[in-house]
């Protein structure tokens, strides 16, 4: 349908935007680039959906500029902008057919008859409408009207599709399956997409990159394993997935990496103690520590004492405080655990070097 | 079950009191008007006969209609335009939409109506100044005649034609414009393609309800149309009241009362009742 060629390049460069004195967005500069899959992630005020409708038009930025390929487009009204958008709750025209829904985008840009009849079969099938043709969106399913938006959105080959939380009337599963969907339209369709979502795991399975919102700032973008795994600050650590943190001491550079004592024992991590030095926190995700009787030595373990379990059937969630009162959850198979639980005292905790990465200690 | 009866028994009961009287001053009276109808001068359908080939009382009911159409037409665009500016303008706009509306609520028919003869008779203040002006020379003739009458039944119900309007634009759903729009629609576009057809059911409601009040207009018309643009209200009343012809009177009044009721129960097909306050 479309040349890769045709996807659109944005920059964003300083853009903030004010609502009186509530700060909106602050100083956000971001690259988007051509035919990527970008995620705005963050809580409900986190500036993220402000920062789609300045994409969008719908919004005018109180500083900075927008550039779509290297043109100024910060002043340019929404109608003459060649985003596609799909909005929350789709805003379909109740009005008009499935039909007369897709062909609007081609008629307000004056299209031969032909041309539109021809690109609003093709969208139709290519978003498995057909049959639905003459219905008004009322007498479609939540997932058929999600359909009919994004085949709006895309029948005049946007440069850009900004997605504003799509999935959020939908329920789980079909959610799963317009996820799979829309990752096929981004492939075959190559347009750049921007899509905004407060829902961390829809974000990690979809993007190409994410953008992690929080208070109207841009904490940390980066592909969804970078930002997971090497989170630059508490929030983006604690917002991706559960986390766990211990407190560490002494923390300096080593041979590889980092060194650092954690409840009075040695560990290392692979990651550089650069900005952080002394006293920081060692960040690890749950999945990434597993239990056994005893540390070896050199390896990275802390003692500690299980107390609570909860059965998830695939594996065991396991609770553990540490000798010093840190508090510590694992994922870990079944039997691990039921023998963690009934031996009643001391186990290890122990994870690789590679998968600990250092926070700041306190704050942010 | 139990509540829900009893709430339903205490809803009769507070509505009992305005049934009642209802019942008392209209529907009892209607009655006999509907037996007049049957039996004066002499029991039968004369009256309806007479009804169909009296050109008079034709000539009242095309005229009527003629009038209530064009009100309808002038009234929901007049208020069609207040209302967007009132649902979606700037404060400042909204509170100046708001006192037009409001204001001709507070000020009686009758008044009103008279008000127009001063601004729109032969030596009333518009004639005045488009001769002082010397932009005419002769008065035009603004009033005692159809166009009199068509000023001041406007001027009354644009007011009743805002609120189903008002009410089916604020429960439009402002995404769809915003879509509209980024899909590449200019304003214009986006008012007549998307926003008009979205208000729809209030243009309809408030088309009806406009019809259905100038169907019905005595005051006004009797005023401002002098006696040469009579319409049926007033037909009603010069047969009732100056001449003995009761039984022609009742039957007019019969029908005006079905023909109205039709189009109330089409009304209600398209505006829930709590739409037109």
């Amino acid at each position: 349908m479309q040349q890769p060629g045709r996807a659109a390049e944005i920059k964003a460069i300083g853009i903030g935007k004010s609502f009186g004195s509530f700060r909106a967005l602050d100083n956000l500069t971001l690259d988007i680039g051509r035919g990527e899959f970008l995620t705005l992630l963050g809580p409900s005020g986190s500036g993220k959906t402000t920062f789609l409708m300045i994409l969008a038009g719908f919004v005018q930025p109180t500083e900075g500029r927008l550039f779509s390929d290297g043109v100024d487009i910060t002043d340019r009204p929404a109608e003459q902008r060649t985003a596609g958008m799909v909005f929350q709750g789709y805003a379909l025209f109740p009005h008009m057919s499935v039909e007369a829904n897709i062909a609007f985008p081609l008629k307000v840009r004056k299209k031969s008859a032909a041309d539109i009849k021809r690109r609003v079969g093709e969208m139709i099938e290519r978003v498995g409408l057909k049959g639905h043709e003459k219905k008004l969106p009322a007498q479609l399913s939540g997932g058929q009207q999600q359909r009919v938006a994004l085949a709006r959105a895309l029948v005049f080959e946007p440069g850009v599709l900004l997605l504003d939380e799509p999935f959020s009337a939908l329920d789980k599963g079909l959610r799963g399956q317009m996820q799979a969907e829309m990752k096929r339209l981004h492939q075959e369709t190559g347009t750049t997409f921007v899509f905004v979502t407060h829902d961390q795991s829809e974000a990690l399975a979809l993007s190409s990159r994410v953008a992690i919102f929080n208070h109207g700032k841009l904490l940390q973008v980066g592909a969804p394993d970078e930002v997971y795994d090497r989170p630059d600050n508490r929030f983006v650590a604690e917002f991706l997935g559960e986390i766990n943190m211990l407190p560490l001491k002494g923390v300096r550079p080593a041979d590889n990496g980092s060194t650092g004592l954690c409840e009075d024992r040695a560990v290392s991590m692979r990651c550089k103690a650069e900005t952080v030095r002394g006293d920081a926190i060692l960040a690890i995700r749950p999945e990434y520590m597993s239990i056994s009787g005893e540390a070896t030595a050199g390896e990275n373990g802390i003692a500690a004492t299980a107390t609570n379990s909860t059965y998830l059937g695939a594996a065991t969630r396991l609770d553990l405080t540490t000798r010093q009162g840190a508090k510590v959850t694992v994922s870990v198979p079944n039997e691990i655990a039921a023998a963690a639980l009934s031996k009643g005292n001391s186990v290890w905790l122990t994870w690789p070097a590679e998968k600990g990465f250092l926070l700041p200690h306190g704050g942010q | 079950m139990r509540a829900y009866l009893s709430d339903r028994m205490g809803a009769a009961l507070l509505m009992a009191p305005l049934l009642l009287f209802l019942v008392l001053a209209y529907a009892w009276p209607f009655l006999g008007v509907v037996k007049w109808s049957f039996t004066l001068p002499t029991p039968g359908l004369g009256q309806y006969e007479a009804l169909l080939t009296d050109d008079l009382v034709q000539s009242v009911f095309i005229r009527t209609l003629r009038i209530a159409a064009v009100v309808t037409v002038v009234s929901v665009a007049a208020a069609y335009a207040i209302t967007v500016v009132w649902v979606r303008g700037t404060p400042a706009q909204r509170l100046v939409a708001e006192f037009c509306i409001l204001v001709p609520f507070w000020i009686s028919v009758l008044t009103r109506a008279f008000g127009w003869v001063a601004l729109l008779s032969n030596r009333g203040l518009i004639n005045t100044w488009l001769q002082a002006i010397g932009f005419i020379s002769e008065p035009l003739a603004l009033v005692r005649n159809e166009f009199g009458v068509i000023v001041g039944m406007t001027h009354f119900l644009i007011p009743f034609a805002v609120f189903p309007l008002a009410s089916a634009m604020r429960s439009l759903d402002d995404r769809v414009l915003l879509a509209a729009r980024g899909l590449g629609s200019s304003r214009m576009r986006t008012f007549w393609s998307v926003f008009v057809p979205m208000t729809r059911s209030g243009i309809i409601g408030a088309a009806l309800i406009v019809f259905v009040f100038s169907l019905g207009f005595f005051v006004t018309p009797a005023i401002l149309g002098g006696g040469r643009s009579v319409m049926v209200a007033e037909l009603i009343y010069l047969r009732i009241f100056q001449s003995p012809d009761w039984g022609l009177g009742a039957a007019i009044s019969v029908v005006l009362v079905l023909f109205v009721g039709a189009l109330m129960a089409l009304l209600f097909r398209y505006v829930r009742p709590k739409q037109l306050i």
